[in-house]
């Protein structure tokens, strides 16, 4: 892996968690419980992404199972969270 | 040359992230908000994903790749879908500039009408 294309994925990666940081103040603003709900659905979908690239920086190969593991829980979270709200009223 | 095109793809998906998290900071109203990190964030994971497959150039890597991107097409949407028909039954309330309401309309629709086969369906989704 040459040089330049490490220094992009660094790069990349202080982007998204630039955009986690901007997920969080949502998470602390948000007005109502499905804000929150969905801004921990993002972040969850943000770390996909960064798990993915932390694969290739390091050349660990089994990283992305951890991806794909991670996108079936965050749909069973959102679901069970969705159901939760609608059970309380 | 494949890691210049896997760079420009990796950075394009990164940069829909951003958008997509700056689009649910900002944004008015939570079902806005819940249109923009939908569609944006997995467009952008989508994009990394094809960029990872590009750069490790193996066929295991490939389909690990594909399936995450198939698990967030399918998942994502329908996630969406349900957190907002949850959140527009508990009060969450429109933006005061949305003018159409059809899920409101198709709501009253289905109260006034006495068919038993449309009351058993309201319950099988309540």
């Amino acid at each position: 892996m040459s040089n330049w294309f490490e220094i992009v994925l660094i790069i990349a990666l202080i982007l998204l968690s630039f955009s986690i940081v901007l997920v969080f103040i949502r998470i602390v603003l948000g007005p109502s419980l499905p804000d929150r709900v969905i801004s921990f659905d993002l972040i969850g979908t943000i770390t996909i992404g960064m798990i993915a690239i932390y694969s290739i920086i390091t050349g660990v190969e089994s990283y992305m199972d951890a991806a794909i593991i991670l996108s079936l829980v965050m749909f069973l979270g959102a679901i069970a969270f969705a159901y939760y709200m609608k059970k309380k009223h | 040359m494949i890691e210049i095109i896997s760079a420009i793809v990796i950075i394009l998906g990164v940069l829909f992230v951003v958008i997509g998290a700056v689009g649910l900071l900002r944004l008015p109203d939570f079902y806005i908000r819940i249109s923009a990190i939908t569609k944006a964030a997995t467009v952008g994971v989508a994009c990394i994903m094809i960029g990872v497959a590009l750069n490790y150039n193996e066929i295991s890597i490939a389909i690990k790749a594909f399936a995450v991107v198939l698990f967030l097409l399918i998942t994502s949407p329908i996630a969406a879908h349900i957190i907002g028909r949850a959140a527009y039954d508990g009060g969450v309330p429109l933006w005061k500039k949305t003018e159409v309401n059809e899920y409101e309309e198709y709501k009253k629709k289905r109260e006034n009408s006495d068919d038993p086969k449309d009351s058993d369906s309201k319950n099988s989704e309540g």
